[in-house]
């Protein structure tokens, strides 16, 4: 059996997409789980986007905590003997995968860009040392446990036709001894560096808060509008929110056309952005390491740079 | 208390260099430090020592020459430090069970901290694993830690949600490189860090029969060819050369 489970639905989809390829290679069925209430309609979609059966997990536990969904989906690979799974990567799932792969004594790659079979034994590669590298990691021993974060695989065409079964169960685990007190949105906005085509982003290079405007302004003209930053400016100066944030630590982008000014271009920087379309820096010091990661750059103070480029592509694109 | 730091010895990948030829990165020679966010995990375990008194031991599977970087720790005030050694085939299996059993054998502890993930490989794997393996609760990705005589709050940073978790003790927490500034110790605390005692571990004494569950069978070069188009004269004729470039390239519409 192969098992998928995130509680994002679009990283779902994803996951089904890639588990769908994985369980016919293995000649096994794939199995799309979901933690919470019953819900069939979610349940239906899952089936259409590629899953055999739907295993809806039903429990009381309102909000996620590692220790109880670890007990839970650790039950579900026990009952569904479930071999191979996939969780989705964002940080509950990071933390869901590790701490099951420890309750289970199980292999596990976390952050996976591509997994596939190879000499019949699955096979998950992730970036290493802040992006200098590929670790081909290959499964020796079995259940196995990949995450993989959103946007790696496209989801299949969806096919409403498709038949499964819906199993509903109730699970009770123990409860853990810790306890969420507040849960509280960050996200400040629509803003979405994940998906954006265009972004032009800051770093310290800018000396004031208000700067900012002189990347935003060169975001608007570019149909951009989205606006994305260093550490520095997000978690240590908070000029701007963490969902402007990109980096090892950060957002990992790949827009068609990304802009740095004022970036050094350290490689925890360039492990965000690296996989952009077209790099352009723009930088006062001509030995910056972001020139070396560039397609284009100036050399030049931005203060003076960004307004010009601004006008120039303004009158450009009429 | 009694808090336990889980450290580990990673290279510098900022000083690390890519082969030109292979494109694989040069693994050799180059220098090796605590990873950044273990840093974090010490200063966190100082901040609660300083309120609570206790004691700090921190953990490193590592090689030996691991034991230099244990003192920089010591350096910055841990009382104790323990280095297992490094078995030859290793994964995070093999790692997080050496760890959970040299915290076992220590045995009596109300906090271990580790950092939300190690800068090399950057999985967080060690943590949530230690923690199951320990059969206590996790708070990972914690941003401030609060602790009392009897439980422990944290902000933890989740993503697109900031969560508030409590638990009590025994607890593992897992801390970012935003939590706090690690200090620098004195000359005085790294003449005195030279007195304070570094236990060798063997693997085996720990526990037998590890394997590694996964095997990482290649390391593959990730190239980052760039057209390296660098403008730097007039200003207003660099500008415009840009823009030309980007409306070659089709990215400005
Ligand atoms: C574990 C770990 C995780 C990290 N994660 C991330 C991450 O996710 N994202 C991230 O970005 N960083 C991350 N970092 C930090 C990273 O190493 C760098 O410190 C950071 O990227 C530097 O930000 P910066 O380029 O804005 O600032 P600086 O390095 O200070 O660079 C500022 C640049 O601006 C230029 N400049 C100054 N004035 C002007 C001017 N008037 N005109 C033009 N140019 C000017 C300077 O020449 C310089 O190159 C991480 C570090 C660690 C250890």
């Amino acid at each position: 059996m192969v098992i998928v489970y995130s509680d994002d639905k679009k990283l779902t989809f994803e996951l089904l997409s890639k588990g769908s390829e994985l369980a016919k290679g293995l000649g096994k069925k794939l199995t799309a789980v979901i933690i919470g209430k019953a819900d069939d309609n979610l349940a239906k979609e899952y089936i259409s986007f590629g899953a055999d059966n739907v295993f809806i997990a039903e429990t009381s536990i309102d909000s996620f905590k590692a220790e109880e969904y670890t007990d839970i989906l650790g039950n579900i690979v026990k009952e569904t003997s479930a071999e191979t799974i996939l969780i989705g990567s964002n940080k509950n799932g990071k933390e869901l995968a590790s701490r099951l792969a420890g309750k289970i004594n199980a292999g596990c790659v976390i952050d996976s860009t591509n997994v596939y079979l190879k000499d019949k034994k699955l096979t998950a590669e992730r970036v290493v040392y802040s992006g200098n590298a590929i670790a081909v990691e290959q499964f020796n021993s079995k259940p196995c446990i990949v995450t993989v974060p959103s946007k790696v695989f496209d989801p299949l065409k969806k096919d409403g036709g498709r038949k499964g079964e819906i199993v509903k169960k109730k699970i009770e685990v123990e409860k853990s001894a810790s306890k969420i007190l507040k849960v509280q949105d960050m996200k400040t906005g629509d803003v979405n560096v994940e998906d954006a085509e265009i972004i032009v982003s800051c770093g310290r290079g800018f000396k004031n808060k208000d700067d900012i405007k002189l990347v935003d302004e060169l975001a608007k003209v570019l149909k951009g509008k989205t606006v994305g930053c260093s550490r520095p400016i997000a978690a240590d100066l908070k000029w701007l929110s963490e969902d402007h944030w990109i980096g090892l630590s950060g957002h990992k982008v790949k827009p068609k056309l990304y802009i740095a000014a004022g970036i050094s271009g350290q490689i925890q920087h360039i492990a965000g952005m690296r996989d952009s379309g077209i790099i352009v820096a723009i930088n006062k010091d001509s030995e910056a390491l972001i020139f070396k990661s560039a397609d284009y750059g100036i050399v030049g103070d931005l203060y003076e740079v960004l307004p010009k480029l601004t006008n120039a592509v303004k009158e450009k694109m009429g | 208390m009694n808090i336990i730091v889980c450290a580990k010895q990673v290279i510098d990948v900022s000083e690390m260099k890519v082969d030109p030829n292979t494109k694989k990165p040069i693994l050799q020679g180059v220098p090796q430090k605590i990873s950044d966010i273990d840093k974090n995990a010490m200063e966190e375990a100082i901040k609660i020592k300083e309120k609570h008194g206790g004691k700090i031991t921190v953990v490193t599977v590592g090689p030996s020459d691991a034991k230099e970087r244990i003192k920089e720790l010591l350096a910055m005030g841990a009382d104790e430090g323990i280095l297992v050694s490094h078995p030859e085939k290793y994964d995070y299996h093999v790692i997080s069970s050496l760890l959970a059993e040299a915290i076992k054998k220590i045995g009596e502890y109300d906090i271990v901290l580790c950092g939300e993930a190690s800068i090399d490989m950057f999985s967080g794997q060690v943590g949530p694993r230690v923690a199951a393996l320990l059969n206590i609760p996790q708070i990972t990705y914690a941003q401030s830690v609060t602790a009392e005589k009897d439980k422990v709050t944290a902000e933890r940073n989740m993503g697109d949600k900031a969560v508030t978790t409590e638990s009590t003790y025994p607890v593992l927490i897992t801390v970012t490189k935003e939590s706090n500034e690690p200090r620098l110790p004195s000359l005085m605390q790294i003449l005195g860090a030279a007195n304070k005692p570094i236990n060798d571990w063997t693997a085996d004494s720990l526990t037998s029969g590890l394997n590694p569950m996964v095997d990482t069978v290649e390391l593959k070069g990730i190239s980052m060819e760039r057209k390296n188009v660098i403008y730097q004269n007039d200003l207003d004729e660099s500008v415009s050369k840009l823009v030309d470039s980007l409306t070659k390239e089709g990215v400005l519409r």
